[in-house]
């Protein structure tokens, strides 16, 4: 009997857990799969905390939901991966030996990377929305407060949902708009990039919606450190940024059992191929989702389209030929602008993202770049999905590879 | 395609200005191109952190991110910043006529 092993039953591990299941052989193959907490998070949900549009109890479910019965489910934390020696070592002295490897640990945030982040105003003044306990402070935080300086802050690239800030900006201009004291709030975005987002188009368009909504943008600014007692954010040349309540998107880096096991970068991202998801250095380990260090954003809709490549690519892997499917680098992302409406973007490696129509061309019924109801609706519809086919692996009607139809270039 | 004279040879440039060809680059174009980025100088440590970019490209195909030329190189990220104001990994990479390194998207 041969042993499939997955480590990390987040959104790219459950949905591979549930492909393989169907597929393989039991008789062939025994899957085991690995993770810290009990509890599934439905991490796109956190943006909407702060603001009160969705509770805790919205964005979990516990993880054995999703487990298809008779897998070995292990609940411990990973002391390390020993590649050489085909095996997992976890906290708890278990020894897990696999032939096959998959690895889908994510992404998290590194607030103590910088220096003064994580100090005395943490979670009373600075606040990140990564976490389901900083968005739920930040919640408790906004409910009570009368207005002044708020600046969201993007520490380095790259970082999870790296349209997540922006959300969250236009979030936070609808929401003190309905609490009357939009005047009395200065929202400010702070990022390193040269502009609003990652791709020069996009970038462009997101930034005038920035102005639009009366949100000061701020580029080129790479925080150096946090002054707690002054409350600003000092950037390494010396520019600085007073805030009455910091909303921070920390460093993000992979789990730190990557770096014992010397697999990482120098951010604990594994180095991975851009296109068959295989390791670049072990032929027997596939890696998916944030935990990589591909040049494709970190979120939950391109580690569902690698899901599909990645399947194809572990059957040929078992069955002793070449993983031959190729991922584009597709990623897929609702931006909630606020007041009802969003703006969704569809974009790979090579192609940025482009106005137009989607998933049908001239029709839609979303619109790219542009800021509609449906768009918002696309994105409230998803969090349904989300749960009731995407984790379970089940197929959405979205094509893994981007598609040109119904973008005008 | 944009193009700089360099005692009469025209360098090609990439979309971000970067050289095209690596073969073209030598000391005295490494001191034209800081030019550009308004660096007058080019002293002892910048040459350190040029150098390492250089060695680093070689061997990885990637110029360094920030983080890594901080660990790597031994100069600290401040003093980096002082050496090439607003984005040390973009302009050293500029600089030592390397492509903008992938991790700066």
């Amino acid at each position: 009997m041969k042993k499939l092993l997955i480590l990390g039953a987040g959104t790219a591990g459950t949905m591979m857990l549930n492909k393989l299941y169907n597929a393989l052989d039991k008789n062939e193959w025994q899957i085991t799969i690995v993770d810290q907490h009990e509890t599934h998070y439905y991490q796109p949900g956190f943006l909407f905390i702060p603001f009160g549009i969705y509770s805790r109890n919205d964005v979990i479910k516990p993880k054995r939901d999703f487990f298809p019965s008779g897998v070995n489910a292990i609940i411990a934390q990973i002391d390390k991966v020993e590649p050489e020696n085909n095996r997992v070592l976890l906290n708890n002295n278990q020894v897990l030996s696999y032939d096959l490897l998959l690895i889908a640990t994510g992404s998290r945030i590194s607030p103590e990377e910088t220096e003064g982040m994580k100090d005395k105003l943490w979670h009373k003044n600075i606040f990140d929305f990564y976490t389901i306990e900083g968005a739920c402070a930040l919640k408790n935080f906004f409910k009570h407060w009368e207005g002044g300086k708020l600046v969201l802050n993007i520490t380095e690239m790259p970082i999870k949902c790296p349209v997540a800030p922006l959300e969250f900006v236009f979030l936070a201009d609808s929401y003190f708009t309905g609490k009357g004291i939009r005047d009395k709030v200065d929202i400010h975005f702070v990022t390193p990039l040269p502009g609003a987002f990652t791709k020069p188009k996009a970038s462009a368009i997101l930034g005038d919606f920035l102005d639009k909504k009366n949100i000061k943008l701020t580029t080129d600014f790479s925080i150096g450190k946090v002054d707690n007692d002054a409350k600003k954010i000092i950037s390494w040349d010396e520019q600085e940024v007073p805030f009455d309540v910091l909303v921070t998107i920390p460093t993000n880096k992979g789990d730190d059992y990557i770096k014992r096991s010397g697999m990482g970068d120098e951010l604990n991202f594994i180095p991975t191929d851009k296109h068959s998801l295989r390791s670049e250095k072990y032929e027997n380990i596939f890696v998916i989702g944030d935990t990589t260090n591909l040049p494709s954003s970190k979120a939950g809709s391109v580690a569902h389209f690698q899901s599909e490549i990645l399947f194809e690519n572990m059957l040929s892997f078992m069955e002793g030929r070449e993983p031959k499917e190729k991922f584009d680098g597709h990623a897929n992302c609702f931006i909630e602008s606020g007041f009802g409406k969003g703006i969704l973007i569809d974009f790979n490696y090579e192609t940025e993202p482009l106005p137009g129509k989607f998933p049908l061309p001239g029709i839609g019924p979303f619109s790219l770049l542009e800021e509609t109801k449906m768009n918002h609706y696309g994105k409230v519809m998803f969090r349904w999905m989300y749960w009731n086919f995407l984790v379970k692996g089940l197929e959405l009607p979205i094509e893994s590879n981007m598609s040109m139809a119904g973008k005008r270039v | 395609m944009e193009t700089v004279e360099q005692k009469s040879i025209i360098l090609e440039r990439d979309a971000d200005s970067n050289l095209k060809n690596l073969s073209d680059w030598n000391k005295e174009v490494a001191v034209e191109l800081a030019k550009e980025e308004d660096i007058t100088e080019l002293t002892e440590r910048h040459w350190l952190v040029i150098n390492f970019m250089r060695k680093e490209f070689k061997e990885k195909g990637d110029a360094p991110s920030i983080r890594r030329l901080t660990k790597e190189s031994g100069v600290e990220t401040k003093e980096l910043y002082n050496l090439f104001p607003k984005g040390p990994a973009k302009k050293a990479a500029k600089i030592a006529g390397l492509p903008k390194p992938k991790g700066c998207i």
